[in-house]
């Protein structure tokens, strides 16, 4: 990605891309799992994988890299399942506890042995520690945070979008003469696909071929985080989010008000987290978390792109702002325009009142 | 800690002005701004007036970033729905050296900033000046928010603006009276080059200053203005503190009606608002001037209420001052004198023997007569538009009976008496 | 002990605004700051100096204006500053940054010997957390990211301990000096600069090199050459087809507006109602 001050000129010229690099085939989907789980994000990326796939008429593969046992098969028959061609496994004791190191060079090696032309990462802690080395040590482009991915026919290249100058303005970004092109994508940012469990693909198994000594890093210990009463914005369904528009800390206990009576989680916009008045795990946007619950409620939102594309995709949005001309309204589905401070309130009551004789009635 | 031979305090103006003199004669500065950086607490969107900056930068036109030079100004008496206007426009204002330019401040300050520390002054910023360092009466230094922030001179140059804290805490400066201070809100708005120069008939680098009074201000003493930069229009409003107070209006709710004035509104068609900015302009004139120079200290700029309202003239005077409040320094040191209150008693007759004192005592008088006599940013407005609309419609009235309907006008709202009265107030006023 | 802290100047981001009509980035008046990720590992670089003792180094690969960032540096407790910069840089991507940066890092071991570099985790115009990991690989040194806590600095046997955040947890790692530590955001808090710092800062003679001080040896991996991505296009974002439906009610009585907008609401989805009386109370 280029950390110019301006954009530079579209690239135009044919691409001649070298024969050996034009080899390259197959689009890959590093599946990231910790403690049991693969991460969701991996999936996301194994369905939008998929399009990029048949739009290419190439093979999808997963990336399995872990322990050996029945846990890292099990992964692997997900993958297919989520949509992958084949599973490329490489299974170690080493592979027991994400370091840089070994997954690095085991990444590599995978890569340098077959060759994929496409390479997708999910934008986690582990993602983006990993994608920087093994995007440096291939000598490759790194797209990282895409908010969309798609195939340039003319060249058969990966065109990945992503937000620049602030996420005032969206930029696509190839990466012509290298490959594997790499790119990495926040979690729900694409749509979580279908699986089918009948589905069926085949296993390549690689070695790591790395002893523990000649790793520098250990890990010393895990401790997990006490998840109880941590905000779960991910996968909520419903989230009540305040901005600006709310003017005081002690008026978001408004937010807080209208969230306890429907069930929901509290979001915030970056100005309203960096100020501290919320936690910094509530914050929605480009650099905070993207969500796509069923119902999202913007109260004093003015829905700068910053923001937008951390929830445009939620099914149903409610905007209230007392600009008529905020950007909200632009693609909001319902908008109230008018102060905040008494509308949450309304509709808090309102929704209160209704649910009681929903239940009632239920 | 260290010592230098003269703080300043400010990075505006009057602070620059000062720095940079004091510099350029060999004297050790140090030049404390509480801002992120010049310019950043200073409002966008100003008149630079070449006289001023050229006896302290003369090829300043070299480099400095200036957008427009004037060649036409405008005033305008305002109604609700029409204005009454003169135009001074002329071939010789395009001729070089160029009089008055409009300048974007952030940028203009940077620039001058630049200048001072080229010359060889220290500049500190985002750190303020939180008092005065006293021996007994005398200013010794500056205590700077800061660990070890205590910093000692010969001598101090206030020149921290229309607020400054500084000089009211050390008793130099009475609170602000509100009668003597304005509050004026500025907004940029942005438009292609093309457009800024067919809407207002200027070639490239030419600029247009209007000034405005009238309807606009709702019978509060202010005025409104609206200047052409290279790529935008600067549009303000200000009126006086005691008014806004009184009346209950906002500065903000001010400028969004005359924006929607019919005479205004399409200047600023489709422009992009970037900026909006509030600024306290110190209004009072030579009756508000404090004491301005004592024992180790000298005032310069909007601190010490250096503004010709009448003429909206404040960086020119702020610019000025900061030179001799230099200049005094620089004159004391070289005759080996200390910075007492008699011998800085020289910035005072400097200031005397400029325009700066002739011109703010010249207009003493206009912000008691102003202040007293709301008639002239009301009914005089509406009684001049009347009279224009009335002898400009075609309307099968006979001419003598439209003036004697002006006249009727006139004095049925103000009375001969009144009207004679006004006359010699603002007679009084501009003597 | 001597580290390196790589840092970045970078546009206030939260100030730029898009010219409605031609699309541009409208930079005027935007003012340029440190990225504020470097910060916190620039705190950090200085709370280990603290307590160790050696020097920091703060490093920046920019254009001219840069400057100002490094300045800020040193009045924060940096020793010393070096800004890489020339025109041959010019269009530089992650991997072109950072060999850069590995070049003239190699330069400055020469000088003193480094045993740690720090990095902001990712910048706020570019995002990609790349550059950190970037020269690390360069220059074969163990990476640490998301280091959340920094517990133990063992000089003589050369080791370092920190805390790393993972997705669900912490991970406690040991690894070897000299390493690169990127450091989560929020792990501290910037220091106040005093005033003796302050004027170091305004006096320091900042370090300027070019690429041949910068010990660039391979030029096809630097500016636009040594980049692989390239931006193809840059544009705004379409408008939706369909903007919001603004609820209205004679009244404009927030009860009013509230209550018809409910209607609408579960008119139109009517299992959301279900699905908010599951979590509710």
């Amino acid at each position: 990605m280029s950390e110019d001050n301006e954009p530079r000129k579209p690239a135009r010229r044919k691409v001649e891309l070298d024969p050996k690099l034009a080899a390259y085939k197959g689009v890959w989907v590093f599946v990231e799992h910790e403690r049991g789980q693969v991460h969701p994000v991996s999936w996301e990326l194994m369905g939008e994988g998929r399009k990029l796939a048949d739009k290419l008429g190439v093979e999808l593969a997963g990336i399995v890299m872990g322990t050996p046992g029945s846990e890292s098969r099990q992964f692997c028959s997900e993958a297919i399942h989520y949509g992958a061609d084949l599973c490329y496994l490489m299974e170690d004791d080493l592979l027991k506890d994400y370091r840089n190191e070994p997954y690095t060079k085991g990444l590599t090696d995978l890569v340098n042995r077959y060759q994929p032309e496409i390479l997708l990462i999910g934008a986690t802690t582990l993602g983006r520690d990993l994608a920087g080395s093994v995007a440096t040590t291939l000598k490759t482009g790194l797209t990282a945070d895409c908010t969309e991915l798609a195939i340039d026919m003319e060249n058969r290249s990966l065109a990945a979008t992503r937000p620049t100058f602030g996420g005032s303005l969206l930029c696509t970004i190839v990466t012509l003469n290298y490959r594997p092109q790499m790119a990495t994508v926040r979690p729900r940012v694409m749509a979580m696909p279908e699986k089918d469990g009948n589905r069926t693909g085949r296993i390549i198994e690689h070695p790591l071929g790395m002893v523990e000594e000649s790793i520098i890093t250990k890990v010393l210990e895990y401790i997990p985080d006490n998840l109880q009463g941590k905000p779960q914005l991910a996968f909520a369904d419903i989230i009540v989010s305040g901005g600006r528009g709310m003017k005081k800390p002690e008026n978001f206990q408004l937010i807080w008000d209208l969230a306890k009576v429907l069930g929901a989680e509290v979001g915030a916009t970056r100005p309203i987290v960096q100020a501290g008045w919320v936690e910094a795990d509530r914050q929605v946007g480009q650099s905070g978390k993207t969500v796509r619950p069923k119902l999202y409620i913007a109260a004093g939102i003015s829905g700068a792109i910053q923001h937008r594309v951390g929830m445009e995709d939620s099914d149903v949005i409610i905007a209230i702002n007392s600009d008529p001309n905020a950007p909200i309204f632009d693609f909001a589905t319902y908008g109230i325009v008018g102060n905040a401070m008494v509308i949450v309130p309304a509709l808090t009551e309102a929704f209160r009142q209704h649910l009681s004789t929903a239940r009632m009635a239920g | 800690m260290e010592k230098f031979d003269a703080i300043v305090v400010g990075a505006g103006p009057s602070g620059n002005a000062a720095a940079y003199t004091l510099a350029k004669a060999g004297l050790k500065v140090l030049q404390i701004e509480r801002g992120e950086y010049p310019g950043s607490k200073n409002v966008q969107g100003a008149i630079l007036y070449s006289d001023a900056l050229e006896r302290i930068i003369p090829d300043f036109r070299e480099d400095a970033p200036l957008e427009r030079h004037i060649v036409e100004q405008q005033m305008w008496v305002l109604d609700d729905e029409s204005y009454v206007g003169s135009t001074y426009r002329s071939a010789e204002f395009n001729r070089e050296p160029y009089n008055r330019y409009t300048i974007i401040r952030a940028q203009f300050d940077k620039w001058f900033s630049k200048k001072v520390q080229d010359a060889g002054a220290l500049l500190i910023c985002e750190t303020t000046v939180s008092d005065l360092i006293l021996d007994g009466n005398r200013v010794i230094g500056v205590q700077a928010d800061r660990e070890g922030g205590a910093i000692y001179a010969d001598i101090v140059i206030l020149a921290d603006g229309v607020n400054s804290l500084l000089a009211k805490k050390a008793g130099f400066h009475p609170e602000l009276d509100p009668k003597d201070v304005a509050l004026a809100v500025k907004e940029i708005h942005f438009l292609p080059q093309e457009t800024v120069e067919a809407r207002f008939n200027i070639g490239e680098d030419e600029g247009v200053v209007i000034e405005m009074v009238g309807k606009i201000t709702k019978g509060m003493m202010g005025t409104g203005f609206l200047y052409t930069n290279k790529e935008s229009i600067t549009i303000g409003v200000g009126c006086m503190l005691s008014d806004f107070k009184q009346q209950k209006t906002t500065p903000y709710a001010l400028l969004e009606e005359m924006k929607a004035h019919p005479a205004i509104r399409p200047l600023i068609a489709g422009g992009e608002m970037k900026e909006y900015t509030g600024h306290l302009i110190p209004e009072g004139g030579y009756k508000a001037i404090p004491k301005i120079y004592g024992d180790g200290w000298l005032m310069a700029g909007d601190a010490a209420m250096f503004v010709n309202a009448v003429h909206r003239e404040g960086s020119n005077l702020a610019m000025t001052s900061g030179r001799l409040a230099a200049e005094t320094v620089i004159a004391l040191k070289e005759q080996g004198k200390f910075m007492t209150e008699a011998n800085l008693a020289l910035y005072r007759e400097k200031l005397d023997e400029s325009f700066l004192m002739k011109d703010l005592k010249k207009y003493k008088e206009m912000p008691g007569i102003l202040h007293k006599n709301p008639q002239f940013f009301t009914t005089y407005p509406e009684l001049l538009n009347k009279a224009a609309h009335s002898m400009l419609t075609v309307d099968g009235v006979d001419k003598k009976t439209k003036e004697r309907e002006i006249r009727r006008n006139f004095v049925g709202k103000r009375s001969l008496f009144g009207l004679m009265g006004d006359a010699f107030k603002m007679w009084r006023a501009f003597e | 002990m001597h580290i390196v802290v790589c840092i970045k100047q970078v546009p206030d981001s939260a100030q730029i605004r898009v010219h409605p009509v031609t699309n541009t980035i409208m930079r005027q008046g935007v003012p340029a700051i440190v990225n504020p990720y470097d910060l916190y590992s620039l705190e950090e670089a200085l709370r280990i100096k603290d307590q160790y003792g050696g020097r920091v180094t703060v490093l920046s690969m920019g254009p001219p204006q840069a400057e100002a960032a490094l300045r800020k540096a040193i009045s924060f407790g940096a020793d010393d500053a070096i800004l890489v910069t020339d025109r041959a840089f010019a269009g530089s991507d992650t991997l072109a940054t950072s060999y850069a940066l590995a070049s003239a890092i190699s330069q400055i071991e020469k000088d003193i010997p480094i045993d740690m570099i720090f990095a902001g985790k990712q910048t706020i115009d570019g995002d990609t957390a790349q550059v950190g990991p970037g020269i690390a690989k360069r220059l074969d040194m163990q990476l640490l990211t998301y280091v959340s806590k920094v517990r133990e600095v063992d000089l003589e046997n050369r080791t370092i301990i920190v805390e790393r955040r993972a997705e669900g947890g912490v991970q406690v790692l040991r690894t070897s000096l000299p390493c690169l530590v990127t450091v989560l955001e929020g792990t501290n808090e910037m220091r106040f600069a005093t005033m003796s710092n302050m004027f170091r800062a305004a006096r320091y003679p900042l370090k300027t090199w070019d690429k041949e001080k910068a010990g660039i040896e391979d030029l096809t991996k630097i500016g636009l050459k040594g980049s692989p991505t390239i931006v193809s296009k840059v544009f705004a974002p379409t408008p939706k087809s369909v903007k919001a439906e603004i609820i209205d009610t004679e009244s404009n009585q927030p009860r009013d507006l509230a209550v018809t907008l409910l209607a609408k609401l579960f008119t139109k989805k009517p299992n959301l109602v279900r699905d908010i009386a599951k979590n509710a109370p």
